[in-house]
């Protein structure tokens, strides 16, 4: 019911909603529980095990029970609190977890059976027979598990990351983080105030009381007015402080767009926060506790304190006769702010026989509630007087309080456990906090108004003085500073269930049987009963369990111990931790210089890590991808093609010791490399595996250009800085990665000479002589721009690379293009390239996998033992110079029409499917249109010795099984008298 | 995290890449006798620490320093950060 | 006593009053033949098989706090043998092999679950490299399945094939992988070796090893020293800490790894996936709790927690392959302690000292190894010789060149 006045609520416009189809009306203010509350809804929703009707708990982000799907489509957002979901026009909410309606939930037969479903009831039974678990239990289990559901298509909005810096952070803006941030920003430190609600103030948004001559709310209104005004304080409100992060890194979500229809064009639904800070106050308030009873769960029980927020905050009421039941004074203010509010207290119950009195209402010391009736929502709760006589109520509400929980979540994220606090029976944080977090207010357990003001601004003036700025606190104002008088009382004890977790339905009795069947540490307890695993993280229910715990095994609470929170505090989405980085966006594009004039060509690009490279060029009337890499290839080796290998990682070397230093990083040796000439180099890892291959060449005596693989070029030229800075530190020897400042093209092909010389300017030599195989130099092309030319060939072929400075890396394709109309030049991709290199069983990615050795390469006498070069040491281990050592080999099929997979294993012929019959596997394979048979290479145990022989490269899960004869790696010109021509 | 990187004040971890334990700064000299064990020692075995850890990043998105960060592994606190180099020279490492 | 669903039914009509506690509590005996420390899932395991498969009865195992309260108690609850190289793959498929039958054999539901594993290929070197492993896995008698595109799209079409930066070129699946129920595993471990004589110590802490003339005689520990003819290690993350009380340097590293889990959600994703062009894998829990983790840390760290950089990759592994995740919330983070190896593969084995052998380096891989790691290393302590699986899980592979290096990437343990 909506109460007749008061509350903070625009009554003047009214905002239209559906739940579970049904139309309703509320008012800007309102949240989606405090709306249907006035609309007269309790049930919103069912429990997770036994399907129990629930309403509304709490009036915050801790709420276990009132769990909706909001929204429709790809903005279906299951599991989200009624409590937080700030009502818009238009909105509509669905019920979870009950069909086919709230009302009459079939699965509600579960509570019928809740004998036979106690704690763990499920890892003593369905095993037999065993395989009934996958086909029967199990999927019947899964399908009654779960709360909400997911849609599956795409979520249509947009979320953004934002990194803010700031002294000191603020959590929560309740008194107690307000006076801190008034304290802060008046000293003009860098201020930022951040709280979950939509409305800043914290539980004054929620009180009767009066802080100097004003109400509550407009005091923390007038704050914040001022706090505004300052530009070194941000409020940012409706942003949840998620987790406390190392170094004073904070993780917070802001929820830009969740109160409106649809995020405003071009804005983000969320923004996840990394907030820098160097001191951090923790004032996040309190959390009510219930108390466990029979039947505590109907809808119409509420926390007490949730009970004045819906009075106060939002005039709405779950009926207008209520009882409270409490074992402290909050319980009290609970019941004069609701009869303030025009509703009627039938008895204030309170466990405590000296409990005060309060006029106006009946209240029953000594007195607890026994039980409650009503299926979909309360009609009367059964009060056991002091006396032993019972007494039935008629109510249509139940605020319970059960005492207040610092809310000290943010405190424990980096491990620190809290202590028990007798004097208010509850845990508070020790002083072992994530470094430079200190706690006001109640979270710290100052549960006092005045207390909350007064540490606030002593925690924000302490702050400060760690940071070099003196502080003038605030004056105080006159405010509530009544004690907080509690009588410890946990659950009434009886033989009904009463629950501790309400959405997991935990009770009392699932705690007495994890008891009983040794599960007694909080983990174990946790564990077994699923206590303080729902979606509220046990903020509502961890207490009780621990008490009831400690009851049984006679220890003290404070003996029992705790279990600490974890990140986050309140869930977050996921779509908010990923932001920008989804769909296409999820990694950057790295695009080659040549990219724009390939997509002119029609180029079908490939992923290369982040490259982008051209994987070939397809013509009209080609109707496979193959026959387009059979013709570039047979194409270049004919005339002459041209490919893109910018992406290859360039590694500009300089400085005296240059070539020193390389002979060191290569285990081949490169101290007498000529200048001018390029010298191909294999690094290995420190623990003697082939790390990364290319070339080094040297331009000047201090000036060696070395290139590396693609995939490599980043670790290559870390694993370099690492051996300059820490190994050899006082090598003179300089290293810059220039993979993106040089375009640089490959021309293969016997007319790649005759090309060139159109575009190198006049004055450079490139015939033979002048410019051998395996030479390289600085040159300029196309009237002066200056270049690299390096004569080095991974087809095999006459071959040249071509390099430029970036800015004209598109110009020059296109002049390379226009150069070489007459010779039929044809651009070729990563396929052609393929093909090629394994024609020449050059080694790649494949065969460089980070298991293979030098050896294994046929490359084991590269490894100088004339010198200490990285990775020789470890290279030469038993285990890695075995004399059945996996070596580099090809493999030609007996049928050439019979493709070899790649990732078939080498078996014998007629030997058994075994792993004990594997003789090696196969690498790298493709159709060489040269040889017009397929061809593969791939590691064969003692290969080079066994040339000629026949095995079969076996691909079971292919289905693939085919004959191949082992060869030479080198298929084409092994002699290498192409590429010296 | 937080680095405090002696040449440019503090940046966020995600700007570096790790490597590892600081010992990787004393490399052998492979061409001594018993260079194996002593190779085996330095690149397999690690004291992996509970407590003050000095350590190996790499400013891969910054100034491509390596740094010796010294950081409790139990608590993540950074107490010192030194430039590899400054520290591979004390160690006794030239050319 | 003995669990059933005759049991549950009597128990629930009479009051539940039978159930007995899972396990003893019992003081700790000055002397047994096999000393186990580390309470977690190997351990546990160890001792379980121990007693009901090596005759050994007088054994014990001693855990610093609670049972099951290390990575068996916080991992992402995977189980799969899709391993490539010769000295793993017989091991993890012993493994699965193992847990295929456990819940009979120690008589308590730990929820085995073989829903499947699936492994996503983005480019053809991915293909040709699980082409590779499949056939592996085959040829060492596990099972394992290459699925094209227009497959995937049938059994997992929530995917995203459409608008992906790294598009799903297919996958390599293991259908007998799935999840397990994790913290039952240990319990039901517990339980069973309990019953069989095995005393489970909690609130035990090992302090230093007694040993004399190079022969471990036992241990030292906050309840007492305890003799022993020998002791096996089994402590996951706190290896290096743990052995260096008997002098030893490992080839270890502790890493932090974290791990996710959502709010409940009706049944979305049937196995578990694992995408292939970022740090990202996932299943959804009995509950209904989607389990997701991603990529280590990177540094060491004992401290079980993590940072934001990793969180949020995950999440956007999460959101590249699974668009729909968006408006899915991140219930719950923790962060274990992962005891990264210099290749990637674990240690079962003994030691120089006499009597002293460990079980570790598991990396984050150690759940699925549970059954099969507590029968090695059972194995290894009751006869003196590595299981025929284990054999290649020696410490001195390193020295001696025979490293098993799954991933490639060499002395670098969080590239593992």
């Amino acid at each position: 019911m909506r109460l007749p006045s008061g509350g903070q609520i625009d009554r003047t416009q009214k905002l239209s909603f559906r739940f579970d189809g049904q139309y309703y009306k509320g008012h800007p203010g309102d949240t989606l529980a405090s709306a249907l509350m006035a609309n007269g809804v309790r049930l919103m929703g069912r429990s997770f095990k036994y399907h129990r009707p629930r309403g509304v708990l709490t009036a915050g982000s801790a709420e276990p029970n009132a769990l909706v799907a909001l929204r429709t489509g790809g903005r279906q957002e299951p599991n989200t609190r009624a409590t937080t979901i700030e009502l818009f026009d238009g909105l509509q909410a669905f019920s979870q977890n009950a069909w086919p309606s709230l009302r009459f939930d079939a699965l509600a037969i579960n509570d019928r059976l809740s004998n036979f479903l106690t704690a763990g009831f499920y890892y003593k039974t369905f095993m037999w027979p065993a395989a009934f678990w996958e086909k029967l239990y199990e999927p019947l289990i899964r399908r009654a598990a779960g709360l909400g559901a997911i849609t599956t298509k795409p979520d249509p909005d947009a979320y953004d990351k934002g990194f803010v810096h700031c002294d000191i952070l603020i959590i929560g803006a309740g008194p107690a983080g307000l006076m801190a941030a008034l304290t802060a920003g008046r000293a003009g430190a860098r201020v930022i105030l951040a709280d979950e609600d939509s409305r800043m103030g914290g539980q004054l948004n929620s009180e009767r009381f009066a802080i100097a001559d004003m109400t509550a709310p407009d005091w923390a209104a007038q704050i914040l007015a001022e706090l505004s005004t300052r530009p070194n304080v941000r409020l940012m409100s409706r942003t949840t402080v998620f987790g406390a992060f190392d170094h004073g890194i904070y993780g917070a979500v802001e929820r830009v767009s969740d109160h409106l229809p649809r995020p405003a064009q071009g804005k983000p639904r969320q923004i996840l926060w990394r907030i820098y800070s160097r001191r951090a106050i923790l004032a996040t308030g309190a959390l009510e506790r219930p108390i466990a009873f029979a039947n505590n769960d109907r809808p119409g029980i509420l926390n007490a304190g949730a009970l004045r927020s819906y009075a106060n905050r939002w005039a709405a009421a779950p009926a207008d006769t209520v009882a409270v039941f409490t074992n402290n004074d909050d319980g009290h203010r609970t019941a004069a702010d609701l009869m303030a509010q025009g509703i009627t207290v039938a008895a204030l119950i309170d466990t405590r026989a000296d409990a005060p009195t309060l006029p106006g209402v009946e209240c029953l010391a000594g007195a607890q509630v026994i039980d409650t009736t009503g299926r979909l929502g309360l009609n009367s709760v059964t009060v056991r007087l002091a006396n032993g006589r019972t007494r039935k109520l008629k109510v249509g509400a139940l605020g319970v309080s059960g005492g207040w929980n610092p809310n000290l979540a943010l405190s424990c994220h980096q491990r620190g456990r809290p202590r028990w606090d007798d004097t208010i029976a509850a845990f508070v944080p020790t002083a072992d906090l994530p470094p430079g977090m200190s706690v006001a207010g109640a979270a710290e357990g100052q549960f006092s108004t005045h207390a909350a003001l007064s540490t606030g601004a002593a925690r924000a003036t302490q702050a400060l003085a760690d940071l070099g700025r003196i502080a003038t606190p605030p004056d105080l104002p006159q405010t509530e500073d009544t004690p907080s008088r509690i009588t410890p009382f946990w659950h009434v004890t009886g033989d009904k269930r009463a629950w501790l977790d309400f959405q997991n339905d935990v009770t009392v009795k699932d705690v007495k049987l994890a008891h009983q069947e040794g599960f007694r540490a909080v983990e174990h307890l946790k564990r077994y009963t699923t206590l303080g695993m729902a979606t509220d993280q046990g903020k509502s229910s961890n207490m009780g369990g621990l008490a009831v715990m400690a009851e049984l095994t006679g220890q003290s609470i404070a003996q029992t111990g705790t279990t600490i929170f974890r990140p986050p505090y309140t869930p977050v989405a996921l779509g908010a931790l990923a932001g920008r980085s989804t769909g296409q966006d999820f990694r950057p594009r790295r695009l080659t210089p040549s990219h724009t004039w390939a997509t002119e060509q029609g180029a079908v690009f490939v992923e290369v890590g982040l490259w982008m490279r051209a994987q070939y060029f397809p013509r009209a009337g080609e109707k496979t991808w193959r026959e387009t890499v059979d013709r570039e290839v047979l194409a270049t080796r004919a005339s002459v093609g041209v490919c893109d290998v910018t992406t290859l990682g360039k590694i500009d070397v300089q400085g005296r010791d240059a070539a020193e230093f390389l002979n060191r990083i290569y285990c081949n040796g490169f101290a007498k490399l000529a200048v001018g000439r390029v010298r191909y180099g294999l690094m290995l890892r420190e623990d003697g595996i082939a790390f990364d291959d290319g070339t080094a060449a040297r331009l000047a005596e201090d000036h060696v250009v070395v290139t590396t693989t693609t995939a490599n070029a980043v670790a290559v030229y870390r694993h370099m800085e690492f051996a300059r800075q820490c190994l050899w530190p006082d090598m003179d020897v300089q290293l810059i990665s220039t993979t993106e400042a040089w375009a640089q093209y490959a021309i293969a092909g016997p007319n790649s000479r005759k090309l060139l010389q159109k575009l190198v300017d006049p004055g450079f030599d490139i015939s033979n002589d002048a410019f051998p195989f395996m030479a390289c130099t600085e040159i300029t092309v196309c009237n002066g721009c200056p270049a690299r030319l390096f004569r080095i060939s991974f087809s095999g072929e006459l071959a040249y690379e071509l390099a430029v400075p970036t800015r004209y890396g598109d110009a020059l394709m296109r002049r390379i293009m226009a150069a070489g109309a007459e010779f039929d030049l044809t651009p070729y991709g990563t396929e052609a390239l393929g093909v090629m290199r394994i024609e020449k069983g050059h080694a790649a990615g494949n065969e460089l996998n980070g298991q293979t050795t030098a050896l294994n390469l046929g490359m084991g006498r590269m490894v100088s033992t004339k010198k200490d070069s990285i990775g020789a040491v470890l290279s030469r281990r038993e285990g890695l110079n075995t004399p059945d050592a996996l070596r580099l080999v090809g493999f030609r099929p007996k049928n050439p029409k019979a493709r070899i997979p790649a990732g078939a294993h080498l078996l014998a012929k007629g030997a058994q499917m075994l792993a004990a019959n594997d003789q090696g596997y196969v690498t790298s394979a493709c159709y060489s249109p040269c040889l017009q048979t397929h061809i593969a290479i791939g590691f064969l145990k003692d290969g080079a010795a066994r040339m000629g022989e026949s095995l079969r490269a076996v691909s079971p899960l292919t289905g693939e099984d085919i004959e191949v004869e082992i060869v030479s790696a080198h298929f084409i010109d092994p002699e290498g008298e192409r590429l010296r021509a | 995290m937080i680095i405090n990187h002696p040449l440019l004040g503090p940046c966020d971890a995600q700007e570096f890449i790790y490597k590892g334990d600081a010992r990787l700064i004393d490399r052998p000299d492979g061409m001594s006798d018993g260079a194996e064990a002593a190779f085996y020692d330095y690149a397999y075995l690690r004291d992996n620490p509970a407590g003050e850890h000095r350590e190996l990043w790499f400013h891969e998105q910054g100034d491509r320093s390596w740094l010796v960060v010294t950081r409790n592994t139990l608590t993540h606190e950074i107490t010192s950060v030194e430039l590899a180099r400054d520290v591979a020279r004390s160690r006794g490492r030239s050319a | 006593m003995r669990y059933s669903g005759f049991r549950v039914i009597k128990e629930a009509l009479t009051g539940h009053k039978g159930w007995t506690s899972a396990w003893r509590d019992p003081d700790p005996q000055p002397h047994y033949d096999i000393v186990i420390v580390g309470g977690g899932g190997h351990g546990l395991a160890t001792a379980y098989y121990l007693a009901s498969q090596f005759r050994q009865h007088k054994v014990a195992v001693i855990e610093k706090g609670w049972i099951g309260g290390g990575n068996v108690g916080r991992n992402t609850t995977i189980i799969r043998s899709n391993y490539l190289l010769d000295g793993n793959e017989p091991f993890y498929e012993f493994s699965l092999k193992l847990w295929e039958g456990l819940e009979q054999d120690f008589n308590y539901n730990a929820m085995v679950s073989q829903r499947g594993i699936l492994n996503l290929i983005h480019t053809d070197a991915q293909r040709d490299a699980y082409i590779r492993r499949g056939n592996a896995m085959i040829l060492n008698g596990a099972d394992a399945e290459l699925l094209d595109v227009a497959q995937l799209k049938r059994e997992y079409p929530f995917l995203n094939y459409d608008d992906a930066r790294f598009p799903i070129k297919g996958g390599l699946a293991q259908r007998r992988g799935g999840t397990v129920r994790h913290d039952a595993v240990a319990w039901g471990y517990a339980r069973g070796a309990d019953s069989r004589g095995v005393d489970i110590l909690q609130n035990c802490e090992v302090t230093g090893f007694r040993i004399e003339n190079g022969q471990c005689l036992g241990v030292e520990t906050s309840r007492g020293f305890i003799g022993a003819g020998k002791v096996g290690v089994a402590v996951a993350g706190n290896s290096s800490r743990v052995m260096a009380m008997a002098g030893m340097r490992l080839p270890i590293e502790s890493h932090v790894l974290q791990a996710f889990v959502s709010e409940g959600l009706k049944p979305v994703i049937p196995g578990v996936i694992t995408f292939g062009a970022g740090h990202f894998y996932c299943s959804q829990s009995d509950k209904g709790g989607l389990v997701f983790g991603g990529d280590i840390d990177g540094y060491n760290s004992y401290a079980q927690r993590g940072n934001l950089p990793v969180i949020e990759d995950v999440a956007e592994g999460g959101m590249a392959l699974f668009p729909g995740l968006g408006r899915v919330r991140l219930l719950r983070l923790w962060g274990g302690i992962m005891d990264m190896s210099m290749d990637g593969s674990p240690i079962i084995d003994r030691t120089d000292i006499d009597g002293l052998y460990f079980n570790g380096g598991w990396c984050y891989g150690g759940f699925k190894a549970t059954p099969a790691s507590g029968w090695c290393f059972a194995h290894l302590l009751a006869t003196d010789q590595p299981h025929e699986t284990a054999t290649a899980y020696r410490f001195d592979r390193f020295q001696r060149g025979y490293m098993i290096d799954e991933k490639g990437m060499g002395a670098q343990p969080n590239l593992h």
